[in-house]
């Protein structure tokens, strides 16, 4: 019944899509199609809450669709599977969630789009791709809607064509989308065997050699891996997501990223079979390095949905490095600890996908209300768009991992799971645990750090432009949609053990056990090991510092005093009117750029200061260089461009030396032929 | 004595003992200065003194300038109610373990630092800037700290850390000494001493805690002042839960068990802010760049304690 | 007596290597000489509390030889050539102190790796005396190839011995002939090098104007 929900659902968007490019110029039309959309992400929460909540008892059944490729089996019908097991629930949980959010926001901010054609078509088959991947129980059908929802945003990207950089940033994501696409297809076939039998039934029930393990691994890691944003394969999302119209870069931030993190969970937790500790390895050391370098890229970035970005890239790092250690724990049979770490991941992960929606959606009202992107041309917006930034300081404050909110619940976890890594036998995991707990606790303060910066120098201080100055707070349905998404996240942070209880269904499944300190839950204390007596109570801590603060509010202006006068700032008695005498971003960040750019970023300032007498302005230049982009992606570039400069002579040759072609190719094979014989 | 009743005092008593404790290392660092210095009580004196002061806030402030005072003193109140300090038996401990606790204080320094910004001046800015670059190695020196500890004893829940302690002596553990000199310099660092700040500075060019509450005048510097020195008293507090947890009452102790733990836990206070006062004295403050090399070492030193700590379970 | 042993050893061992990160982090020359006479003023302590322990006497004598020698004499004799020749005061380094710090914790990590599971057969007190010793000896070869100055590097070959000689003690009957021997080594090496300072000062002397020039935005 969920099943035929969800598949539904995936169907009405799709036809939601043609609605949407037939009278895309038509207001009441581009609400319709939002409604719409929201309608069938409503459908697909309901139908992910009842199957984990009451999991039916046909929790095999699979939903077999008349179309697709013909199998190899001469005669045999065509056929496309489609199934709902508690890992999907779970992940059409968070997508469901996060997109009726951002379909409500998206009513209000699709209005000013300058060509709704390109944006009404594709983001219901966006929806409807992701939808899809996530019940597909064939690799045809996963790979086909794999490539919906990598068209379907590539589309959605190119929206704003008009500019130079989105048009790079277009092609960029679809070298990097097509390189990841056929590498899943690559690991598809290699898991699916000599048989060619393509359904994820069969993949579960085969055996694969140990090199044939390894290269599904690697090929799995680079396909999904780059389209959840790991590093080195990272390149396109900041690209990308920022180029999008605000809606969709929460929606691909938000839930693309973990739509590839399902496939991911997939393939090395389900489909691949036991795997040796080795692979929680690769993983770890790939997400502790995404979420280190990632959140150092963010501290230094200028544009608002860019800095965003690469927050999404250190969030996916950390749900990685949680995803790893289930994969120690598992391999080595520790099964409550490996349900302890997938229970810290899937949590990330939701908590992530709310959070990041609700931070790209405020940007977006940014945009909208002034027209820029650049901190350094914002300002005081908490003035002008008090809604805006209130629920922007929640999702900043979630994403800098403080309590109460569920932002540091999962990373609370995160760090339980990371201090019980000691106890793995192998004393290669022993020391690499503690790198990494010293890796992530770094990660976590320079969060906090990048999120006071946006916070701080896009909504406080004074306005650095007259749109800044000038900004007016964002639409009703965008209001409601981000304190409905901030509301979210704060009950999330208070009462964590509802979602927790709904990742039950999927560890038992993965892993085959439960956490074991939801056998003892109560609604108040978190306790997730009951054996180290570690826990965590959100509600008593909101409880307490809103009850403490009230009340010493009460008592300082009953007692005290509460007189207030405004005055001018006093600045050490110097004060200075100029906007430009506040601290920029920029400025803002050098301390840490001194420590973590010197070496890291290769960030070199130069100071011209004209001699006294001289009345030109001095110039500080500050030089960051990407040593990812230039160690790794420009080589590989450049190699390509030289060989096929090289290998263009082909197109020129005279008709004797294609015929020569063709005959050496010929005497090739028959040698071949002949030698195999 | 109840449980909420003891909650209770240990609540009250953290508040009333704070300031004393800041006055106690004014005066001996006076005194070993060569000065006579304020009196010990003096600092109930200066808070009682803005209290009753109007509050001058800036025209281009925000509420978030007026809310944050009240924020960041109830989180570090509540983190110093958090943290053992004569009696095991504390009704609110398991609300926050040690990481919890450390990004509560984490909470408090976001504020704190957003009320920097808020106002839009450079001193704020300048204040900022630093004080995240400062937190961002403190924190995983601290967590380096808690990971070495929690592998000891096995948890993270501070009771069930002094606790178990006291009980099992683990005798003179290298780790627990590299851990201790670890959160000592986390500690100096996140309280703004010498060498890494100057608490008394007037330069607003070597400030870091002292610039971004530069703005704030009246009940609101009360709250923001008195928050520093409740963080002071915490860190203490929890240094002595963590690595001398001896004569703190075990639960459902009676009467005379508390009056000594209480006795102990304010000597071990006085004696703390004795040896901070002399530390200060004896150094002088870092260049700020200087400050990260300093932090850096804090994480590197924790790191050793860990690794430490495999050398002598055995691997 | 057994644990206190154990404890003992294993904290002056431990301080020894604290020290040699000391070292890593000084950026004053004066400031190296004292950690390092600090440093062989620990390790006479941990050769007297060795020769206690086993009931050893000969190595009450290495301990005298460590703390006048190296704790004393060495130090007070490189004091007075850095103020004669009129050295450079600060030390400059190859990588950054981060960089540097990274390298001397995963040393240390290595050295553990690499020591514990050989010695599984030997006693506790031995494993872990050998596993620091080797960190120190590590530390000290790091610190002679990640600074420039002379001295520094000197001070690094006198930490690297200060390793073996730890090494050495808390292994049962060394032999007293090898510690006469090294300590004949460490002053031919003292010879060694005082020889060489007189040959470097020329050539810092060409070189200190070129250094001055390009040292960062410091002109005379």
């Amino acid at each position: 019944m969920s099943l035929l929900l969800t598949v539904a659902a995936a169907g009405g968007l799709l036809a939601a899509g043609l609605i949407g490019l037939a009278g895309n110029r038509r207001p009441e039309v581009q609400r319709l199609v939002y409604i719409l959309s929201i309608a069938a992400m409503g459908v697909v929460v309901w139908a992910a809450f009842s199957y984990l909540l009451w999991p039916p008892a046909d929790a095999d059944a699979t939903l077999v669709l008349p179309i697709g490729l013909p199998s190899l089996q001469p005669g045999s019908p065509l056929e496309t599977h489609f199934r709902l097991d508690a890992l999907s629930a779970y992940f059409l949980l968070v997508l469901g969630l996060l997109g009726s959010a951002v379909g409500l926001f998206a009513i209000g901010y699709g209005r000013h789009e300058r060509e709704p054609a390109r944006v009404l078509t594709f983001y219901p088959v966006f929806l409807a791709g992701m939808i899809l991947v996530l019940v597909a129980d064939d690799a045809f059908a996963f790979l086909v809607a794999w490539e919906f929802m990598s068209l379907s945003s590539w589309f959605l990207v190119l929206a704003g064509h008009r500019a130079e950089e989105t048009r790079r940033a277009a092609y960029v994501y679809l070298l990097m989308a097509g390189v990841g696409t056929m590498a899943l297809l690559l690991a598809f076939g290699l898991l699916a065997g000599v048989a060619g039998d393509y359904s994820f039934a069969a993949i579960r029930a085969g055996h694969l050699a140990n090199l044939s393990t390894a290269l599904v691994v690697v090929l799995a890691l680079v396909g999904a891996g780059s389209k959840a944003g790991l590093m080195p394969l990272h390149a396109w999302l900041p690209l990308a997501h920022p180029a999008a119209p605000s809606h969709v870069s929460a929606l691909m931030s938000g839930a693309m990223t973990k739509v590839a993190l399902y496939a991911i969970i997939r393939i090395l937790f389900d489909l691949v079979g036991p795997i040796g500790w080795w692979v929680g390895v690769i993983v770890v050391a790939i997400g502790a390095a995404s979420a280190f370098m990632g959140v150092l890229y963010g501290l230094f970035q200028r544009d608002l949905k860019t800095l965003l970005a690469y927050s999404t890239i250190e969030n996916v790092g950390i749900i990685a490095v949680g995803l790893g250690l289930a994969l120690m724990f598992r391999a080595n049979g520790l099964a409550a600890l490996a349900a302890l770490a997938l229970t810290a991941a899937l949590l990330h992960a939701l908590n992530h996908a709310l959070l990041k929606g609700l931070l790209f959606c405020g940007a977006g009202a940014v945009l909208d209300a002034t027209g820029l992107r650049d901190i350094e041309r914002l300002g005081a917006l908490i003035h002008r768009m008090p809604v805006t930034a209130t629920t922007f300081l929640v999702g900043a404050a979630g994403l800098a991992a403080l309590p109460p909110l569920n932002g540091f619940v999962s990373e609370w976890l995160t760090f339980q799971a990371i201090l019980t890594g000691p106890q793995l036998p192998q004393w290669e995991l022993k020391f690499g645990v503690v790198v990494v707990g010293a890796l992530l606790a770094l990660t976590a303060a320079l969060a906090a750090a990048l999120f006071v910066r946006a916070f701080g120098i896009v909504f406080l201080g004074r306005p650095r432009s007259a749109a800044a100055a000038g900004a007016v707070d964002a639409g009703p349905s965008m209001r409601a949609a981000l304190i409905l998404l901030a509301a979210t996240c704060v009950l999330l942070g208070v009462m964590p053990l509802p979602a927790v209880g709904l990742i039950d269904p999927v560890s038992r499944q993965i892993i085959g056990h439960s956490l074991p300190g939801l056998g003892a839950a109560n609604l108040l204390w978190f306790v997730p090991l009951p054996g180290s007596y570690t826990s965590y109570s959100g509600l008593v801590i909101l409880v307490a510092v809103a009850g403490i603060a009230v009340v010493v509010m009460l008592l300082v202006h009953g007692f005290a005093s509460n007189r207030v006068r405004r005055a001018p700032a006093w600045d050490c008695g110097f004060p200075d009117p100029r906007p430009q005498t506040q601290y920029s971003a920029d400025s803002l960040a050098q301390p840490l750029r001194r420590v973590f750019g010197t070496s890291l970023f290769r960030a070199r300032e130069r100071v011209d200061m004209p001699a006294p007498g001289d009345r030109r302005a001095a110039r500080l230049e500050v030089r960051l260089r990407d040593l990812i982009w230039e160690c790794l992606y420009l080589p590989v570039a450049d190699g390509l461009a030289w060989f096929t400069g090289r290998i263009n002579v082909l197109q020129f040759l005279t008709i004797r030396r294609y015929l020569t072609m063709m005959f050496v190719a010929l005497a090739l094979l028959l040698t071949v032929v002949a030698i195999t014989q | 004595m109840t449980a909420v009743a003891l909650q209770l005092l240990h609540l009250l008593l953290m508040l009333a003992v704070a300031p004393a404790l800041t006055g106690l290392v004014r005066k001996v660092k006076a005194l070993l200065l060569g000065r006579r210095g304020a009196p010990v009580l003096q600092p109930y004196r200066d808070i009682a003194r803005l209290l009753r002061k109007e509050a001058i806030v800036a025209d281009s402030a925000s509420w978030l300038f007026r809310v944050a005072p009240y924020l960041v003193f109830t989180a570090v109140w509540l983190g110093v109610s958090l943290v053992p300090a004569f009696s095991l038996d504390l009704l609110l401990a398991p609300t926050a373990d040690l990481i919890a606790l450390v990004a509560l204080l984490g909470g408090a320094r976001f504020f704190t630092a957003l009320a920097g910004l808020d106002v839009g001046t450079s001193f704020g800015g300048i204040g900022t800037s630093r004080e995240l670059m400062i937190a961002s190695l403190a924190e995983p020196a601290m967590l380096m700290v808690i990971f070495t500890v929690s592998l000891l004893v096995g948890t993270t829940a501070l009771a069930h850390i002094a606790g178990t302690l006291l009980v099992h002596p683990v005798g003179l553990r290298v780790s627990l000494g590299l851990g201790l000199v670890a959160i000592t310099m986390v500690a100096i660092a996140e309280n703004a001493r010498v060498p890494v700040d100057n608490p008394a500075t007037h330069l607003e060019l070597t400030m870091v805690h002292e610039a971004m509450i530069l703005e704030y005048s009246g009940r609101h510097l009360a709250l923001m002042e008195g928050a520093a020195m409740l963080k002071l008293l915490l860190y203490l507090s929890l240094i002595a839960c963590m690595f001398t947890p001896w004569a703190m009452a075990p639960p459902g102790a009676g009467p005379r068990e508390i009056g000594i733990g209480l006795v102990a836990w304010l000597g071990k206070m006085a004696a703390g802010g004795v040896l901070l006062a002399l530390f200060e004295t004896s150094i002088a403050k870092m260049r700020v760049f200087r400050v990260s090399e300093f932090l850096a070492a804090a994480l590197l030193l924790g790191l050793l304690a860990v690794i430490f700590l495999y050398v002598s379970k055995g691997l | 007596m057994g644990s206190i042993a154990f404890d003992v050893a294993h904290l002056l061992g431990t301080s020894m290597l604290v020290l040699s990160f000391g070292l890593l982090f000084q950026r004053r020359i004066f400031g190296v000489l004292n950690t390092f006479a600090l440093q062989a003023g620990l390790l006479a302590a941990a050769a007297a509390w060795q020769a206690f322990v086993q009931s050893a006497p000969h190595l009450y004598i290495t301990a005298l030889i460590a703390l006048l020698f190296k704790a004393i004499v060495i130090p007070v004799a490189l004091r007075r050539i850095v103020v004669r020749l009129q050295i450079h005061r600060t030390v400059e380094t190859v990588f950054g102190m981060g960089l540097t710090m990274i390298i001397g914790v995963g040393l240390v990590a290595l050295s553990i790796l690499l020591v514990l599971p050989v010695t599984y057969q030997s006693g506790a007190i031995t494993r872990e005396n050998l596993a620091l010793a080797l960190s120190v000896v590590l530390l000290g070869l790091l610190i002679m190839i990640t600074r420039r100055n002379a001295v520094t590097q000197v001070v690094g070959f006198m930490s690297l011995e200060n390793g073996l000689i730890l090494a050495a003690v808390g292994v049962r009957g060394m032999p007293f002939v090898v510690e006469m021997s090294v300590a004949f080594s460490v002053m031919v090496a003292f010879i060694i090098f005082g020889v060489f300072f007189f040959h470097i000062r020329e050539r810092f002397d060409t070189l200190d104007l070129h250094y001055l020039e390009t040292f960062r935005g410091e002109r005379e």
